[in-house]
C-alpha cells in the first residue's frame, strides 16, 4: 500500500473539522482519506467506482474525459464513496486550502449516505462494503476471461452493462424465482350458496376439480428486472455468465441512489462544505480565503464570462435549495428532507416559485435549426424537465412482458409512460446484445414517431 | 467534487497506481475492436482515404470512437432543458456554443464523439482484403513457362563433399554396422550419402503491370482520383502473388509517354484522345524490356472512355496484338456520370475482346466506393479466366 500522501497540516487539522460536523448534528461512517494522482482520480470518476470490471467502453469514457481534461475544462477534488468505512479520495495536487474545502464536502457526502433512505435501504441490500465488492467483482471477470477468453466474456458484459440501469429498484437485490405453479384455487367457502351452486349442476362441479397445479406464465407480471430476469431465465446461460449478470446488477443497485439524488446529495456536501468552513475559526486567513474561492467556483452556475447557462449546475441547484430550505424551516426540517426525498420529490416539493425567479431559472427549447428560445419560467414545466431525466435510473421503461414457447423474449417499451417511442438503430444494437446470452430471438414493442405500434427485432443476419 | 477551470497541469505520483491503469487498458481493447470493426468495413473505411502517398507502407483511417448502446428514447422533435441566467421568455440564445443542456458529472452518458486516426499496415490490409473478399490467388501461366530451377531431389552413393548429407550418412553407418559386428568401422565410403540436385521447369514468377492511363483534358483530377486509387490496390494484389513485380505506368493524350510511379500519379495532359498511342507504348515496352515468355503481363486501362473515332481501327490492331502475349487485360472506365457505363469507345474495344474468348474484363466506376467491385471484379475474372 501506498503511503498517504496527505498533507502533514491536514492531518492536524482533521479531527477539528470532525469536531465542527459532529457538534453542527452531522452523523456519519468513519471516512478512509487517500490523496491520489489525478490520472487514478479520472479512473475512479470514470468507473463510479475505484476498482471495478474491464470493459472497452470505460475505455472511451477514460480517453474522452482525458481529451477534456487536457483541453481544460475540468478538474477533480475529490471522490466518496458510502459504505463503513467510507472511502474519500483526494486529488494529489489539491492545495491545503483546498483539502480543506474538500474534507468539509466529503462529510457532507458521507452524513447524507448514512442517513437518506435510498442509500440506506441499497446499503442494507449490497452490503456496506461496494468498493471492496466491486474490486472482487473485477476479479471474478479477470478469472472468467483466463477460463473462457476475452470475446465471450465480452459479449456477456456487453449485454449486461447495455442493461445496467434496467433494475427494480422496488423489490430487492436478493429476490427468489418465480413461484413454478399458479396459485392453487381457493376452496369455494362452505356457505349455503356454494353447496346449492355445486347441487346444481354436479357434473360441471365434478369436472372443475381437474389438476390442481398449474404452471405459472414465465414472466407471471411484466418484468423490469431485466438484469435479474436474463440471470434466472435465459434459456442456456451458463453459470459463469449468470454471475456476471448478477455482478453487473449489484453494482447497479449501488449506483442507483448515487444517480437519483445527485441534486441533493452535491448540494448537501456543498452547503456542509460552505458552513463548516465558515464556523472553522482555526484556519489560516489566506487559506480561508482561497477555500472560499474554490467554492464559488465548484457552485457557480454559469460558466465565467458567460450570461447564460443552457444547463443547470446540481451543485448550485441543490447547494442553494439547502441554503433556502434551511433559512425557511430550520435545520431539523433540512435534515427530515434529507433523510426521506430522492431527487424528484426534492425538486418538486422544494423549489418553490421565487427560488427558481431567484435562481432565474428558465425553459429553452432549441429548434430544427439548432438556434435556442427562451420558452417559459412556469414552475411546473421547470420541475418536470429537471426531474424528466431522473425517472426509471434515466432509462426508458422497459420490461420484460412475455416468453414465447420456442423461447423468444419480448420486451415492451411502456411508452405511455415515456411519451414517446424508444430510439430504434440503438435499441437493435441492444436486442443484438441481448440475443447473444438469451440465445433465442429477442424482440421490442414499441411506437414509431407516428405513434404506430411497432416490434423491433435483431437484423437475421445477425444470429 | 469538480469545478471547471482553464489550467492543470499537476504533479502526478506515478508509480503504484499506474499499476492498475485501467483506462488505458480499456482504451487499447477498444482500438482493438475498432481495429476488427474497421477490418470488416474495410473498403468503406478506406476508399475514401488518400492512400498512395508515395510508397507509404502504413494508411491512416480516421475512425470514430465506438458506442456502446443502450436503451434510449428517440431523440424529442425539439429538445429543451432548464437553464440559468439573465434571460426572458421569447428571448433567442443563438445556436448552443458546443454544450447542449446535458450538464455535467454525468460521467459519459453521451460516449464518444471524437474522430481519431488509426494505422494500418499497407500488407496487413491487403491480406484482410483477400480474405474478406474471398479473392482467389491469380493464376500464374505454367503452360509457357521457360524458366528452370535446380531443385533437390533424392540421394546417391556419390556426388560432390559440399552436398554430404551428414545425417543421412550417420544414419546408413548405424544400420550397418547394427547388423556387423562390434568393431566394424565406424564409416565406410558406402554409408556415405549425397544430395542430389536435378533440373525442374518453373512457372514464371516474374510479373509486369502496365498501368496506362487517359490524361486528356476530358479526365478530371477525380477521375485520376479514382484510377489512381484503383491501381494503387491492383499492385498491391499483384504484389501479394508474385516475388518479382514490375510495374510500368503509361499515360497518354494523342501521344504516350512512360513514367515512374510518383510522376504518373502527378501528370495532367490536355488535348484529345488517342487510345492507340498508349497501346503502342505499351506493345514498344514490352518487346523491349520483358519477354512474354518469362513474364506474366497484365495490363491495366484507365480512361473515361472516350476516343478519337478514326483510331478505332488502331486501337483494334494495338490491343489485339497485347491481347496476345498478355495473361490478362483489364479496362477501368472512370466517369463522374455512371450512365454511360461501358457504353463507349473504349468499352467497346475491350468488349470485343472479351467476346473473343481473349482474357479481358470491363469494369465501369464513378464513386470511390465502387473500388473494391472493380477490385473483386478483376481479380475474380482473371482467376476463373
Amino acid at each position: 500500500m501506498p503511503t498517504p500522501h496527505i498533507d502533514k497540516k491536514w492531518r492536524e487539522l482533521l479531527p477539528r473539522i470532525e469536531e465542527l460536523a459532529a457538534r453542527a448534528g452531522l452523523k456519519y461512517n468513519p471516512v478512509d482519506f487517500e490523496a491520489v494522482p489525478e490520472s487514478f482520480m479520472m479512473e475512479i470518476a470514470v468507473y463510479g467506482l475505484p476498482v471495478r470490471m474491464p470493459h472497452w467502453s470505460f475505455g472511451v469514457r477514460y480517453i474522452s474525459q482525458l481529451i477534456q481534461h487536457r483541453m481544460g475544462h475540468s478538474r477533480l477534488f475529490e471522490v466518496v464513496f458510502p459504505g463503513n468505512p467510507g472511502h474519500a479520495y483526494l486529488a494529489a495536487g489539491n492545495s491545503l486550502a483546498e483539502n480543506m474545502l474538500v474534507t468539509a464536502h466529503v462529510l457532507g457526502h458521507a452524513d447524507f449516505s448514512r442517513n437518506n433512505m435510498l442509500f440506506r435501504s441499497s446499503q442494507q441490500q449490497v452490503g456496506d462494503h461496494i468498493v471492496e465488492q466491486a474490486a472482487s467483482h473485477a476479479r471474478q471477470i479477470t478469472m472468467a476471461v483466463e477460463e473462457h477468453g476475452l470475446k465471450r466474456v465480452e459479449l456477456v458484459l456487453d449485454a449486461a452493462l447495455a442493461l445496467e440501469q434496467h433494475i427494480d429498484v422496488d423489490r430487492r437485490v436478493q429476490r427468489e424465482r418465480y413461484p413454478e405453479y399458479q396459485a392453487a384455487k381457493p376452496e369455494p367457502p362452505d356457505d349455503a350458496f356454494s353447496k346449492r351452486f355445486a347441487a346444481l349442476n354436479p357434473d360441471e362441479a365434478a369436472r372443475d376439480e381437474g389438476p390442481k397445479l398449474k404452471r405459472a406464465a414465465i414472466p407471471p407480471h411484466p418484468e423490469r428486472d431485466l438484469l435479474w430476469f436474463i440471470a434466472n431465465y435465459a434459456p442456456e446461460l451458463e453459470g459463469w455468465e449468470r454471475d456476471i449478470f448478477l455482478a453487473v446488477r449489484e453494482e447497479s443497485f449501488y449506483f442507483h441512489p448515487v444517480h437519483a439524488t445527485q441534486i441533493m446529495n452535491e448540494g448537501w456536501a456543498s452547503y456542509w462544505h460552505a458552513r463548516l468552513l465558515r464556523e472553522a475559526d482555526f484556519l489560516p486567513q489566506g487559506a480561508y480565503v482561497d477555500a472560499i474561492k474554490c467554492h464559488s467556483d465548484v457552485v457557480r452556475p454559469i460558466a465565467g464570462g458567460d450570461k447564460v447557462a443552457l444547463g443547470i449546475n446540481p451543485y448550485h441547484l441543490g447547494f442553494s435549495m439547502w441554503e433556502d430550505i434551511v433559512e425557511r424551516d430550520g435545520m431539523d426540517a433540512a435534515r427530515r428532507i434529507m433523510q426521506e426525498d430522492d431527487d424528484v420529490s426534492f425538486v418538486r416539493n422544494q423549489l418553490n416559485a421565487e427560488l427558481a425567479a431567484k435562481l432565474q431559472l428558465f425553459r429553452f427549447g432549441a429548434d430544427s435549426s439548432g438556434s435556442v428560445k427562451v420558452l417559459e419560467t412556469d414552475l411546473n414545466a421547470l420541475h418536470e424537465v429537471i426531474v424528466g431525466p431522473k425517472y426509471n435510473f434515466g432509462a426508458p421503461s422497459v420490461a420484460a412482458s412475455h416468453v414465447r414457447v420456442d423461447g423468444t423474449l419480448e420486451l415492451a417499451h411502456d411508452y405511455k409512460v415515456d411519451g414517446r417511442g424508444i430510439d430504434v438503430e440503438r435499441t437493435k444494437k441492444v436486442l443484438e446484445y441481448v440475443e447473444k446470452v438469451w440465445r433465442r430471438p429477442v424482440i421490442m414493442h414499441t411506437v414509431d414517431s407516428h405513434g404506430t405500434e411497432i416490434a423491433l427485432s435483431t437484423p437475421a443476419d445477425s444470429k | 467534487m469538480s469545478k471547471d477551470e482553464s489550467t492543470s497541469s499537476r504533479a502526478t505520483i506515478a508509480g503504484w497506481y499506474d499499476l492498475f491503469s485501467r483506462g488505458a487498458r480499456d482504451w487499447l481493447r477498444h482500438n482493438e475492436k475498432v481495429r476488427e470493426a474497421v477490418r470488416s468495413h474495410l473498403p468503406d473505411a478506406i476508399a475514401g482515404g488518400d492512400v498512395l502517398s508515395g510508397g507509404t507502407k502504413t494508411i491512416r483511417v480516421p475512425v470514430r470512437m465506438l458506442e456502446h448502446y443502450h436503451f434510449r428514447l428517440r431523440s424529442p422533435e425539439q429538445p429543451q432543458g432548464v437553464g440559468q441566467g439573465a434571460a426572458k421568455p421569447g428571448d433567442t440564445l443563438g445556436p448552443p456554443g458546443g454544450s447542449p443542456a446535458s450538464g455535467k458529472g454525468g460521467g459519459g452518458r453521451n460516449d464518444g464523439g471524437f474522430e481519431f486516426l488509426l494505422e494500418f499496415k499497407v500488407d496487413d490490409i491487403v491480406d484482410w482484403l483477400w480474405e474478406e473478399m474471398k479473392l482467389p490467388n491469380l493464376r500464374a501461366r505454367v503452360g509457357r513457362a521457360e524458366e528452370t530451377d535446380w531443385i533437390r531431389e533424392g540421394w546417391d552413393r556419390h556426388g560432390a563433399r559440399s552436398r554430404l548429407d551428414r545425417r543421412r550418412s550417420m544414419r546408413e553407418s548405424i544400420k550397418r554396422r547394427g547388423v556387423q559386428s562390434a568393431d566394424s568401422p565406424r564409416f565406410t565410403d558406402d554409408d556415405l550419402r549425397f544430395r542430389q540436385l536435378t533440373r525442374r521447369e518453373q512457372p514464371a514468377t516474374q510479373a509486369v503491370v502496365f498501368f496506362l492511363m487517359d490524361v486528356s483534358a476530358s479526365m478530371s483530377d477525380r477521375d485520376r482520383q479514382l484510377a489512381k486509387s484503383f491501381f494503387f490496390w491492383a499492385v498491391q494484389g499483384l504484389r501479394r502473388q508474385y516475388r518479382h513485380l514490375d510495374t510500368v505506368f503509361v499515360a497518354h493524350t494523342t501521344e504516350a509517354w512512360e513514367f515512374n510511379e510518383e510522376e504518373f500519379f502527378k501528370v495532367s495532359g490536355s488535348g484529345g484522345t488517342v487510345t492507340s498511342a498508349g497501346l503502342k507504348k505499351v506493345r514498344e515496352i514490352i518487346s523491349a524490356r520483358f519477354d512474354p515468355g518469362r513474364y506474366n503481363v497484365y495490363l491495366f486501362y484507365a480512361s473515361d472512355g472516350d476516343n478519337a473515332s478514326s483510331d478505332h481501327a488502331d486501337a483494334e490492331a494495338a490491343l489485339d496484338e497485347i491481347a496476345a502475349l498478355a495473361n490478362y487485360a483489364g479496362y477501368l472506365e472512370v466517369s463522374a456520370t455512371p450512365q454511360s457505363r461501358l457504353n463507349s469507345e473504349c468499352g467497346a474495344l475491350f468488349k470485343a475482346l472479351a467476346d473473343a474468348g481473349k482474357p479481358a474484363a470491363s469494369f465501369a466506376i464513378s464513386r470511390f466506393e465502387d473500388i473494391w467491385d472493380a477490385v473483386r471484379h478483376f481479380f475474380q475474372h482473371q482467376a476463373a479466366g
